[in-house]
């Protein structure tokens, strides 16, 4: 594991009006680490991801993506830095099948842009890449059904496909097993592990035993606060946290 | 040349004011709703029209009184029977509808009345001048139309400030999701919205057809103006509009006044554009044509640079 | 939509040989339909038609641009038609100068629709870069706000614009690259049907590119397009251009045909006139603006003869459709014969064919009362027999009344009541059957 930061967080700072929700978030995440992020509900793990992918502004604070400043970008620059995310509710294009929402997924990747001069399904590099995410992600047989019509599960995993497919060095996850099976959650959890192999994940989630599975490190976040960010075993045993989280929180 | 900046600020003084009767039905009607009535000026026409009809057998006042009432309860059938099912499609249907309904009723209107301009005139009771300045008489009529209006923002002012559906209505302007969280039934409360807001809009009519003229082409004479007077007053806000339109109404009478083009500018500094420079037809341009540019250019400028507009809370 | 739907299509298909049969024969028939349509439509009159259909066919498809594929409501789009025209027309009056002095060649006429769609790329870059940051209602407003603009600026410089009373020209004296006289109109008409042609084949193949695919994601998902690396901004901006070029084609095309053009050309009811085309044909499908414009023409300049109610007639099919049709008379024929094509018409044909014959009962009892207001209200001489459809009526007596409003009441009551209510049915126990 290389010592880099792949992201790094300084002072970063949000509040809605009076409201401060983020209050000075120091996290460093490595290069190739899976990092996930824990909380009680409205610790603001959700906000912390839409500070980092630029859906919204930083009130103070620094982001930086591989060293670069990244915060106050709008969310296709930080995207084109290498940063992608999922959302907490599916967040795809409805009326498009599987296969065209993998396909636009990689279009700005692989370097085509706004061209109106050529036909995407000729893009034969682009049509074989998506096949190949498809299949990762179980959806083969899937491929020509729209988005909108997919299960639940299928979206989980197609909104994950095309968070990787826009060749992001860096994934943010939030929640992606939210309201799955056992089995559901497992498989996606594999899904994840496989894909995440050469890139650095941060996961917002709620599911301890996925959290305790995945995790090189974990952080904590309450009240916008991070008090803990250390190993899951170092994280098990922090006091701070079990009165804070667990001791509360343990299913 | 007080002559004219006096009548000039009495006049768009006036139009601002017609100019608010309409815009605040309006922008009440896309603070609650969310719908930007395109239609809303055939509302206006509609008014006058009623009421030049209505007059013939019950006089002026009764009219005044009764058209309002008429074209209000158009507009919540309207609103229950059309705008209420496209709803669910979303906003932009709801404008398409608006906007159809816009050409029917100008084309019902050329139907039932034909295109030329109908005799609509103000009662004899209104027809003397109340004073005189610069040797110049000032019609009552005129007074009377501020008068309505002036009346018509107090009665706006109590009814949102004081009574209980003021409140809701306030509330929802600027959470309009939160009203069918209290408990109020919101496609009722948007049926009587639509219906107070085109009866606004028919009492504008009222008097408006009066000073202008009433015929087919009315509404679509007033419909963007009125679009551009909520836009930079701030969609939703009704002091905004208030402000708005006696900018906007004030500003259109005084250009049409004046004789001016920017030539002028360059003569106050001694320098003449010569007739042959390139852009010679800008600088020579008389202010009286450059007149109806300016409302869609102060239209275009504000979404661009300010999209809440003056007063409003949120960008449309 | 259709995309997913044509590219479902092409999927079933299999075979490339097969793909490329399947996505040729439309424009084999419709070339073939462009081509003998003046052997049926011969008058003077109606080829005249016939060219304003080419010419709304290819501006409401630049409209569909925006509208149904990248989701912008414009009330503008007719500034880059007029603007285009107007371009183009300064361009047929330069050639004709220099053609009458002897002093050049100009600009062949053939290319002169070119020179208006250049003209439209270019006010489209500059008005579609203040326009397009925003979406949905702001965007719609800032068109409404550019279309005023432009409009009264046409009456204010009049150096440029030529006033009220237009600019002309003429489409004699001028070069053609193939030796070709477009004094008749049935030459300007193939002229208007090639460049329809490329025109509509251009943005056709435009949805297929990754633009036109962004435009899409766009539309229906502007969040997630950003997060996979697009520039909403630069798409829409992008789309919008080049739609404003197609516009400017027409608006090229409209000034060879009419040899006019006036401010009616950038104003608000070309631009009204566009969307009801687009809308009522049905935004959703590539052919939907084609259908619309060809309707809209021919209400216009065959129902404005007989009747002077084409605008109403028109309104209340446009609130018909924003109404019980989103989909537009495309989406409603696209969807009856995915209906059928799966069986779902079996068992209810007579239901069907009741509801619709029912349906026409009503429409024929509207028609008769809005002429027969028509004739009360607006003719010199209400008391003179008018004819409608068949029989000659006097509309100041009573019973001509009575029976249309019967023959309107019976249908819509029958189709209400008793037709749907009987489909639905049939619908219901064919539907258990299965």
């Amino acid at each position: 594991m290389s010592t880099q930061n792949a992201l790094s967080l300084s002072g970063v700072t949000k509040n809605f009006g009076k409201a401060e929700i983020i209050r000075g978030v120091d996290l460093d995440i490595r290069e190739n680490e899976r990092h996930v992020i824990i909380g009680p509900n409205g610790a603001g793990k959700s906000t912390l991801f839409n500070l980092i992918s630029g859906r919204m502004d930083v009130t103070a604070g620094e982001i930086k993506l591989f060293g670069n400043s990244i915060s106050g970008m709008s969310p296709h620059k930080v995207n084109r830095m290498g940063l992608s995310r999922s959302f907490q509710v599916t967040n795809l294009f409805p009326n498009m099948t599987t296969l065209q929402n993998l396909k636009c997924a990689l279009l700005w990747d692989m370097k085509h842009r706004y061209a109106f001069w050529k036909l995407v399904n000729r893009q034969h590099a682009v049509t074989e890449k998506a096949e190949q995410l498809m299949e990762q992600l179980n959806l083969v047989h899937r491929r020509d059904v729209p988005a909108g019509l997919l299960t639940y599960a299928e979206q989980r995993a197609l909104e994950i496909g095309t968070t990787i497919g826009s060749g992001a060095k860096v994934l943010l996850l939030d929640e992606p097993t939210a309201g799955m099976s056992r089995t559901e959650a497992d498989e996606v959890v594999e899904l994840i592990r496989q894909v995440t192999r050469d890139c650095t994940l941060v996961m917002v989630e709620h599911d301890l035993g996925v959290v305790f599975n995945l995790a090189d490190r974990i952080s904590v976040l309450v009240y916008g606060e991070v008090i803990a960010c250390d190993t899951p075993e170092a994280v098990r045993a922090n006091a701070a946290v079990q009165e804070a989280y667990l001791g509360t929180e343990v299913h | 040349m007080l002559e004219t900046i006096v009548f000039s600020l009495l006049n768009g003084l006036l139009y601002g004011m017609l100019l608010f009767m309409l815009s605040s039905g309006l922008t009440l009607i896309f603070g609650m709703m969310g719908v930007l009535n395109f239609a809303h000026a055939s509302f206006y026409m509609l008014g006058a029209y009623f009421a030049y009809t209505m007059g013939l057998y019950t006089g002026f006042w009764v009219a005044l009184f009764l058209a309002p009432i008429l074209v209000g309860a158009l507009g919540a059938l309207v609103e229950r029977w059309g705008l209420r099912h496209v709803h669910q499609h979303g906003h932009v249907p709801e404008l398409l509808f608006t906007f159809g309904l816009a050409y029917v009723i100008e084309e019902l209107v050329r139907l039932f009345y034909g295109t030329i301009p109908m005799d609509y005139r103000m009662p004899d009771s209104l027809n003397f001048p109340l004073f005189s300045l610069f040797g110049t008489n000032y019609p009552a009529f005129r007074v009377f139309v501020l008068v309505i209006a002036v009346l018509m923002f107090i009665g706006l002012f109590i009814l949102l400030k004081k009574t209980r559906a003021g409140l809701i209505i306030q509330g929802s302007l600027s959470r309009p999701d939160m009203v069918s969280a209290l408990g109020h039934n919101v496609p009722q409360v948007f049926m009587w919205v639509f219906a107070f807001g085109t009866a606004l809009a028919a009492l504008g009519g009222v008097v408006g057809g009066i000073h202008f003229v009433t015929e087919p082409g009315m509404a679509f004479m007033m419909g963007p103006i009125v679009f551009v007077v909520v836009v930079l007053g701030g969609l939703g806000s009704i002091p905004g509009a208030l402000i708005a339109s006696m900018i906007i109404g004030i500003l259109q009478t005084f250009v049409l006044s004046v004789d001016f083009s920017i030539a002028h500018i360059g003569l106050w500094f001694g320098y003449a554009v010569p007739p042959d420079h390139f852009f010679a037809t800008l600088f020579y341009l008389d202010s009286t044509r450059i007149a109806p540019v300016l409302p869609f250019l102060i239209l275009v400028l504000t979404l661009i640079f300010r999209p809440r507009g003056i007063m409003g809370k949120r960008e449309a | 939509m259709s995309t997913v739907q044509e590219e479902r299509l092409a999927a079933q298909a299999g075979g490339g040989a097969q793909i490329w049969v399947r996505q040729l024969w439309p424009w084999v028939v419709a070339a073939i339909l462009a081509i003998l349509a003046p052997t049926v439509f011969s008058s003077g009159h109606d080829i005249h038609m016939l060219s304003s259909m080419g010419i709304m066919v290819v501006f409401a498809l630049s409209y569909n641009m925006l509208l149904g594929n990248t989701g912008l409501l414009s009330f503008g789009h007719a500034v880059y038609f007029g603007l285009g025209a107007y371009i183009a027309m300064h361009a047929l009056r330069y050639t004709n100068d220099a053609v009458l002095d002897g002093t050049g060649y100009g600009i062949p006429i053939e290319l002169i629709p070119l020179i208006g769609g250049i003209a439209g790329l270019g006010f489209g870059i500059i008005f579609g870069a203040v326009s397009t940051r925003r979406a949905g209602v702001v965007f719609a407003m800032i068109s409404l706000g550019i279309v005023g603009l432009v409009e009264a600026s046409s009456l204010a410089f009049t150096g440029f614009f030529g006033g009220e009373a237009g600019l002309f020209g003429d489409r004699e004296d001028v070069n053609s690259l193939f030796g070709i006289e477009y004094s008749r109109s049935i030459s300007v008409y193939y002229l208007v049907v090639a460049w329809a042609f490329i025109a509509a084949v251009a943005m056709f193949v435009l949805r297929k590119t990754p633009l036109g695919w962004m435009a899409n994601a766009v539309r229906d998902n502007p969040e997630r397009a950003q997060f996979v690396g697009y520039n909403t901004q630069m798409v829409r901006f992008l789309q919008f251009c080049l739609s404003a070029f197609f516009a400017g084609i027409a608006g090229g095309l409209f000034v060879l045909v009419e040899e006019i053009v006036t401010d009616e050309a950038v104003g608000f009811l070309l631009s009204g006139e566009v969307l009801l085309a687009a809308y009522i044909g049905g935004i959703g499908f590539f052919l939907g603006p084609v259908i619309g414009a060809i309707l809209v023409v021919y209400l216009e300049s065959n129902l404005s003869a007989i009747s002077d109610a084409w605008l109403l007639y028109f309104g209340v099919l446009f609130i018909g459709v924003v109404m019980f049709a989103p989909m537009g008379l495309v989406g409603i024929a696209f969807q009856q014969w995915m209906n059928f094509r799966s069986g779902g018409w079996r068992g209810t044909l007579l239901a069907r064919g009741y509801c619709t014959a029912a349906a026409l009962v009503a429409l024929l009892g509207f028609i008769c009362i809005v002429e027969m207001s028509y004739h009360y209200l607006r003719s010199w001489n209400p008391s003179q027999p008018m004819t409608l459809f068949i029989t000659d009526v006097n509309v100041t007596t009573a019973t001509p009344w009575l029976i249309s409003i019967a023959i309107f009441a019976a249908g819509l009551g029958a189709l209400l009541f008793h037709a749907k209510p009987m489909l639905r049915r049939a619908a219901d126990t064919a539907g258990g059957q299965q």
